[in-house]
């Protein structure tokens, strides 16, 4: 809502300067978004007529005008078109500084001296509404200093409202806040209902009572379709940012903006037979007065004669029955409709005007006969014309009633913090223009005004009181804690153990869109449909992933077009994941991505590629973070991932997550480099924790023996270590995997694994025999498995 | 017995002329060992009649530990040259870069919902978390936004087309903590939200933190000082202004939007505050009674306060970020400089 201050004070003017007024605005809930002046700063120009007007003697375009300021007359050369005898215009004189500190100093044009500038409305900052000079009226008084004149020294306030204060849509509505605030009369301007000249009607039906339980129509005959808005009207218009138009459209837009009341002018020579407030039949069109062509909706609520659709009720008008400039007759419509059947629709034809603003919001139900007052005389003081009687259409059952509220002290206490005296009470309410009774102490029954329909609840009450007693007046205090809140089991890790374990292993923590492009999504997951959004925001924003991975890939590819040689990037998250029947789980995951060197470059470092297992080992302190022994990496494969370097981890059975090497072919299709190592894990399977069980600790000695195994070379370093511990039992303390060879000396399609095997006994010393024989049941599972034999 | 003096002083001269250990033992052997010219002396005492016998053993048992004092002196300064030399070998450049892996960290965004978190933690606040891909009733309807409701229209919401949408706050874990619990509720929201709106100044993912705080007997005064009490915290600054203005959310009643004084001019009025001196930080208000019932709380029992608050606003007021759409551009620039 933007209005300017001056028109304001008219109707309500406490003794508050600008600021405190609208700091007062804003502690109230109306938010003042902006405060501008409503004109750009400018110096002497007063008002001035043109006494005679003659061609400048060497150039057709311009005038040389004799310019009368109420003193003196002065010699000025002028372009405008406009410009003739008897006209009132601005007149800069010599010495005025214009805006953009554009200095008025005698000159001569074309050889011909002139004394000043007439001026046009752009050349004082305001808008042209005709190209030319600004026209003043008339008894515009000669000499006044026009920003005087035209109250130009005044405060443009831009108030954004929140949806529930539909009430203040208006200078009324704001007018009357300032009124409850300050406890400063409300001045309103006098309006008295327009004696009918004729008693010419035009039929109105309604159809659809629920949706619009009154319709309020008048004709006005005879208006001059000449004649033109007058300043104040305009500058009030153009302050709120509304283009004037001609006076009809000028006067319903003003009395929106007056009022709250929302208004539409159809020209009486286009419209049929009789008005029908009905819903539309689906596929009907409209041609807007904007242009565009509607086909309807069998839901949307329209304004039709008996030959078409008029208006789309409540939004805009239609082309076909717009007032124009040869319009002499109208039929002036003000109507309430209910807001559930305006709310939606504008916004679902794409359109959005002052009109469905305030009637999805809501518009005071009682408002229509005064509006339809206040715009006739408008009018017909502005063009003339002879007003018709009223003709209303209503249904006062769905007209909305204001409901009863019952309100205790006791609730407002309980809900602030505070008990508020009840005078105070019943003093702000009553500013606020409810109506209260007591219907025992410290209770009462209270309806609020038509205007107020967003009272409904006790609790709506006592927000009125808080914010007009004042929240800054209100107690404030600390509640007290009662009972511990629940902590963490000690078998669930928490999120942040996993991120700053990364941290510390040197990853920087990312966080991706979870709507990712299409084709990064079906570059990743070809077979899967992922969940898509019907609205996106881009089309590279349009997929739900589904995996993390494709927020990391897209995040190394700017960092690598950026020449950045070295990535370490995890993220959690969240990934969507479709599921049969429509279902959708929307998992939990930890994804790294790691590329470049394998540890930072030092100078007595050789530097090395990141590789598999430096990865693994990333992964590998992440799962052990929550103590449990059981994750098992096996070779398997993954569409992202290189075939020959990727592992499936598990958990039990479970699947934990994946890790690997970027596949080569989508490194290619991604324009990426193909040493990107990527891994995703399940958080719910990593978080699991084990809680540390203690074991006694062996006095007895422990036992190694180095065993170097020749096996085929598809035998697995995971499958032979397996073997070791199956082979054995719980006197092996630990296998260690110490060095791998393939070459000399080693059958080709074999290769060597050396594996340290220590042994312990928890209560006696291991003899000899004992390990050997434990040696011995190791070498004939390996052999009997993977065809191992002893390196010689 | 006079040549003792020459004795000592050969003995004396031989140690100080001793430039190593080895010399040094042999000097010792020579004197000192058992046949060494004092032991030697010692030895010959038994020549010597009772009488002559103390006072010329006491003179060379004198000159015995003299030497050997010497030795001992000599010794103590010859190690401890020999350990500065080893010591002056081994210097390095202490400012040589080091080696191996470099610590990363966290995303700003984390950083200061760690910080949120462990502020409310302190007041026995549990962290909830809810779906990011909701439902109608969840986002909207519960939270007394019903379908044709206008506040839906601040929303710009994400839609599936089949009823999900993706949340455009976190305010329907709200409902999911009450649909699951009993009273009192006292937790945490943080998460990922959505509204189709990208400029400037909106990115279509950010991140909010809700809280919600139901139990008996909890009024708006309990609300407002929770909220100054998270926001002097947060900033660190113990008179910080915090004002309430009255506004307006479907799902609160009465509402309030929080403003601090601007960080950045001390409210003095600046380009960040728009020259209102002021910063609008979160909204928060007393839970409406439509919402606890649609979590199955009964609303004569019990009240309670709820506040929203967006992260990356915080943090880009705490860390000086001064363009929202860096924190997911996942620029390494941008990341790593949150350490």
């Amino acid at each position: 809502m933007r209005f300017n201050e001056s028109w304001l004070r008219e109707w309500a003017n406490p003794k508050l300067d600008t600021k405190q007024l609208v700091h007062q605005l804003t502690m109230a809930g109306l938010e003042v978004d902006g405060v501008e002046p409503a004109a750009a700063a400018f110096t002497g120009v007063v008002v001035a007529e043109v006494r005679e007007t003659a061609p400048h003697p060497d150039a057709d375009k311009l005038t040389l005008c004799q310019v009368f300021d109420g003193d003196s007359t002065f010699q000025v050369v002028c372009g405008a078109s406009n410009v003739r005898p008897g006209l009132r215009v601005p007149f800069a004189r010599v010495g005025a500084v214009l805006p953009g500190d554009f200095r008025i100093k005698p000159a001569k044009l074309r050889g011909q001296p002139s004394e000043g500038m007439l001026c046009g409305a752009s050349e004082l900052g305001l808008e042209d509404l005709i190209d030319g000079l600004l026209e003043l009226p008339d008894d515009a008084p000669l000499g006044r200093d026009i920003r005087d004149y035209l109250q130009l020294d005044d405060q443009v306030i831009e108030v954004d409202l929140t949806p529930n204060r539909a009430d203040c849509l208006s200078v009324r509505g704001i007018a009357r806040e300032v009124s409850v605030l300050n406890s400063v009369p409300l001045t309103e301007p006098a309006i008295a209902p327009v004696a009918a000249a004729h008693d010419e009607q035009f039929p109105v039906a309604i159809s659809v009572p629920e949706s619009c339980p009154r319709y309020l129509g008048r004709i006005i005959r005879g208006i001059n379709p000449s004649a033109q808005s007058p300043l104040w009207m305009v500058e009030r218009l153009r302050r709120a940012g509304l283009r004037p138009i001609d006076p009809v459209v000028d006067v319903t837009n003003y009395v929106l903006l007056e009022l709250g009341q929302p208004m539409h002018a159809f020209d009486l020579a286009k419209l049929e037979a009789g008005i029908n407030v009905r819903l539309a039949q689906e596929g009907e069109t409209v041609e807007l007065l904007d242009g565009q062509s509607l086909t309807l909706r069998d839901d949307t609520l329209v304004i039709a004669d008996a030959a078409q659709v008029l208006a789309l009720a409540g939004v805009m008008g239609g082309k076909a029955s717009a007032v124009s400039d040869a319009t002499q007759d109208i039929f002036l419509e003000c109507a309430f409709f209910a807001p559930l059947a305006i709310a939606g629709k504008a916004r679902r034809y794409g359109l959005h005007t002052d009109s469905s603003h305030r009637f999805e919001r809501g518009v005071d139900p009682s408002l229509q006969a005064l509006a339809m007052e206040r715009a006739t005389a408008l009018i017909i003081e502005i063009a003339g014309g002879e007003a018709g009687p009223v003709s209303e259409a209503s249904s006062p059952e769905h007209v909305p009633q204001p409901t009863e509220i019952s309100l205790s002290a006791e609730r407002a206490q309980a809900l602030l913090g505070r008990a508020l005296p009840e005078h105070e009470i019943t003093d702000i309410l009553a500013r606020l223009g409810m109506a209260v009774t007591e219907t025992s102490p410290g209770h009462w029954q209270v309806r609020a005004p038509s205007w107020r329909f967003d009272m409904a609840i006790e609790q709506d009450l006592v927000e009125e009181l808080a914010r007009v007693y004042g929240y800054d007046r209100l107690p404030t205090r600390l509640p007290t804690i009662q009972g511990g809140s629940v902590s963490r089991s000690e078998t669930q890790l928490s999120a942040r153990r996993l991120s700053d374990l990364l941290c510390a292993r040197g990853y920087l923590e990312a966080i991706t869109y979870t709507f990712v492009d299409p084709a990064m999504q079906a570059a990743l997951a070809p077979s899967t449909q992922p969940l898509a959004l019907t609205n996106p925001i881009s089309s590279e924003l349009a997929v739900m992933r589904t995996t993390l991975w494709a927020g990391l890939l897209t995040a190394a590819q700017r960092n690598l077009n950026r020449q950045v040689n070295r990535l370490r990037l995890f993220e959690q998250g969240l990934r969507f994941v479709p599921e049969a029947g429509g279902a959708l789980l929307q998992e939990p995951m930890l994804a790294g991505l790691v590329f470049g060197s394998a540890r930072p470059q030092h100078f007595d470092d050789a530097t090395r590629k990141v590789d598999f297992l430096d990865v693994k080992g990333d992964v590998e302190a992440l799962l052990a973070a929550g103590g449990q022994q059981d994750y098992r990496f096996e070779a398997a494969e993954h569409e992202v991932l290189h075939p020959g370097q990727s592992a499936r981890i598990t958990l039990d059975g479970q699947e934990a997550g994946w890790l690997g090497r970027l596949h080569p072919a989508l490194a290619a299709k991604l324009d990426l480099p193909t040493d990107i190592y990527l891994f995703e894990l399940r958080k719910d399977v990593i978080e699991q924790a084990r809680v540390p069980a203690f074991s006694a600790l062996s006095d007895q000695p422990s036992v190694r023996r180095d065993l170097a195994f020749v096996v085929p070379e598809e035998v697995t370093a995971g499958a032979l270590l397996d073997g070791v511990r199956r082979a054995c039992d719980s006197r092996l303390r630990e296998v260690r995997l110490f060095d791998v060879y393939q070459g000399d000396g080693i059958q080709k399609g074999s290769k060597s694994l050396a594996l340290g095997l220590t042994f312990q006994d928890r209560s006696s010393t291991l003899r000899d025999a004992e390990i050997n024989d434990l040696v011995a049941g190791v070498l004939t599972l390996l052999k009997q498995e993977f065809n191992a034999s002893l390196r010689e | 017995m006079e040549n003792l003096e020459s004795l000592t002083q050969a003995a004396l001269a031989a140690v100080e002329s001793a430039t190593d250990l080895r010399a040094l033992d042999e000097v010792r052997v020579s004197y000192l060992g058992k046949k060494g010219e004092i032991s030697q002396l010692l030895k010959g005492l038994g020549k010597l009649s009772a009488e002559e016998r103390p006072q010329a053993g006491a003179l060379i048992n004198e000159v015995r530990d003299q030497v050997q004092q010497a030795l001992e002196a000599r010794r103590e300064g010859l190690e401890q040259a020999q350990l500065n030399a080893r010591l002056a070998s081994e210097r390095i450049d202490v400012t040589l870069p080091a080696r191996g892996e470099r610590a990363g960290n966290l995303h700003p965004v984390t950083r200061t919902r760690r910080r949120i978190e462990d502020f409310f933690a302190t007041l026995g606040y549990d962290v909830a978390e809810g779906p990011e891909v909701e439902d109608d009733f969840h986002n909207f309807e519960a939270l007394n936004i019903p379908g044709h409701h206008p506040a839906r229209a601040m929303h710009d919401t994400f839609y599936f087309g089949d009823g999900r949408l993706l949340r455009t706050h976190t305010s329907p874990v709200q409902i999911r903590v009450m649909e699951n619990g009993k009273p009192p509720f006292r937790i945490i929201a943080p998460g990922r939200v959505y509204r189709c709106d990208s400029d400037l100044t909106h990115t279509p993912m950010f991140h909010q933190v809700e809280g919600l705080l139901v139990d008996e007997g909890i009024t708006f005064a309990d609300l407002r000082g929770t909220v100054a009490a998270f926001l002097r915290a947060f900033f660190e600054q113990d008179d910080l202004p915090v004002r309430f203005r009255p506004s307006y959310f479907p799902f609160t009643e009465p509402s309030a939007e929080v403003d601090i004084g601007c960080t950045h001019c001390a409210g003095e009025g600046c380009r960040v505050c728009k020259r209102t001196g002021w910063l609008e930080v979160m909204g928060c208000g007393m839970v409406h009674p439509v919402v606890l019932r649609h979590g199955g709380v009964d609303p004569e029992q019990y009240s309670g306060f709820a506040f929203g608050m967006g992260v990356e606003r915080l943090a880009m007021l705490r860390y000086g970020v001064n363009d929202l759409r860096m924190f997911f551009e996942n620029d390494v620039r941008f990341l790593s400089q949150f350490a």
